[in-house]
């Protein structure tokens, strides 16, 4: 399976059932049903958009970045990438996107990983696992830090070279690309929209996403 | 090992699981027996196991997509559960993750313990929830691991190729904990192994006493970030 491929979506967003403008630096967690599309636009271009999903009825079920990789042999996800879970279940696939590249190594920024990755002086910075945490408590239902594992890196560009160096490049999202998935089972999604400022994942200028979901063909 | 510091030996049998709490120095050094094994491996903060082991806040901390000699292995936390102190190999796997029941049988098709007693097929993932069960921890628990003598390489486009014969026979790699340090392992074949037949093998470990890391310790050194990991796990113990 090839790292990219552009793939466009014939929804048309006047259509949809549901619309929300998710704020630099704000969690966003919501369900979507089996059979019901899932779309993520990069509005202003360049935003990270951390996101986790869980399979709604079980949420120690949940999105696994090795079972995804290793499943479609390929560590960038893209149109077709079916969303594995740690069960071995298809959460979602992606069905359209105008990016081409998304990561699932990279993770999610931290008060403690920014303190090792930049300065200790760093801790003060707003970071995305604090959003997931204040989302979890917000969402209840149970879930908590532990939850919170691998994540997939929406518009996020982290490539890996083949002597297994991994860096984090420029963006190669524009202002308006989007990913669309289809939801294989009724799934909670989490994201994060990364407040990061000390890398380029965000071009040093977090701004907002809409997420939007269609009900099913 | 003819080290007098080493406190004992075992053999993980093939397809076999291990888990020990290391204690803040040890030093864990585990040997192909006979070239070729993987360890599929997850780590915890004994004390607090909600901290564990993180593939990605590794990998971006030292901008690498393979372990070896000089690397730490992170928390979650920003601190440092494990160095990579000593390695022969020099590329062990962080991202390909582990088998589970679904792939072993695809793969090989089906071995119960009723006809095959010891050597039927164990999975990766099966292995590592019974083991962390022993723990108390459970599904929620389970992240993703570091494959210890397997190699899968990156291409520009993003495949993912498992290298064969990249661990020779008597290859070693050695761990040393900087917390206490919940070591949960298993010998199931690497998710990715060509190989048609269920062939784990098996690995010797050898622990023994060490100290924790110097100021002038390698792993501390090898890059800024790996400084300040260190800087946060010893303040941990403040």
């Amino acid at each position: 399976m090839s790292g990219t491929r552009i793939v466009e979506s014939r929804l048309d967003p006047a259509r949809a059932v549901y619309r929300f403008e998710v704020p630099a630096g704000e969690p966003w967690l919501h369900e979507v049903k089996k059979g019901q599309y899932f779309r993520i636009v990069d509005l202003k271009g360049n935003q990270a958009v951390d996101t986790l999903f869980y399979n709604a009825h079980d949420y120690s079920d949940r999105y696994s970045a090795q079972d995804t990789i290793r499943e479609q042999r390929n560590i960038y996800l893209t149109t077709g990438t079916k969303l594995m879970s740690t069960g071995g279940a298809v959460l979602l696939t992606i069905v359209a996107d105008t990016c081409g590249r998304h990561d699932t190594l990279g993770g999610a920024c931290a008060n403690e990983s920014n303190m090792v990755r930049y300065a200790i002086e760093k801790r003060f910075m707003h970071a995305c696992r604090n959003s997931f945490l204040k989302g979890a408590i917000e969402w209840g239902r149970g879930l908590e830090k532990r939850d919170l594992t691998c994540n997939i890196n929406f518009f996020m560009n982290v490539p890996v070279t083949p002597e297994g160096k991994l860096t984090f490049e420029d963006g190669i999202s524009d202002p308006g690309k989007y990913v669309e998935m289809r939801a294989e089972t009724d799934v909670l999604v989490a994201i994060s929209n990364c407040p990061q400022l000390n890398n380029p994942c965000n071009a040093y200028n977090p701004t907002p996403v809409e997420v939007l979901i269609w009900e099913g063909l | 090992m003819q080290d007098s510091s080493v406190l004992w030996e075992e053999t993980i049998e093939p397809g076999a699981s291990w888990s020990h709490v290391l204690k803040r120095g040890a030093v864990l050094h585990m040997t192909d027996l006979e070239g070729g094994a993987n360890v599929g491996a997850l780590f915890y903060n004994f004390e607090c196991p909600v901290e564990r082991y993180n593939m990605a806040d590794t990998l971006k901390a030292q901008h690498i997509a393979r372990l070896t000699e000089g690397f730490v292995l992170f928390s979650d936390m920003g601190r440092i559960l494990c160095s990579v102190v000593a390695d022969s190999v020099g590329w062990h796997d962080p991202i390909g993750g582990c088998s589970n029941a679904a792939v072993v049988r695809a793969k090989y098709g089906e071995s119960r313990y009723q006809e095959a007693r010891n050597a039927c097929h164990r999975n990766g993932r099966d292995s590592f929830l019974v083991e962390l069960a022993k723990w108390g921890l459970g599904p929620r628990d389970l992240v993703p691991n570091v494959n210890f003598f397997s190699r899968v390489s990156v291409s520009e486009d993003g495949g993912m190729e498992f290298q064969e014969a990249s661990s020779p026979p008597g290859a070693y790699v050695e761990l040393r904990a900087e917390m206490n340090v919940l070591a949960v392992l298993n010998t199931c074949p690497h998710p990715l192994d060509p190989n048609p037949k269920y062939a784990p093998r098996p690995v010797r470990l050898a622990i023994r006493h060490g100290a924790p890391a110097g100021a002038d310790d390698p792993c501390r050194l090898s890059r800024p970030e790996n400084g300040r990991g260190f800087i946060l796990t010893e303040r941990y113990f403040l």
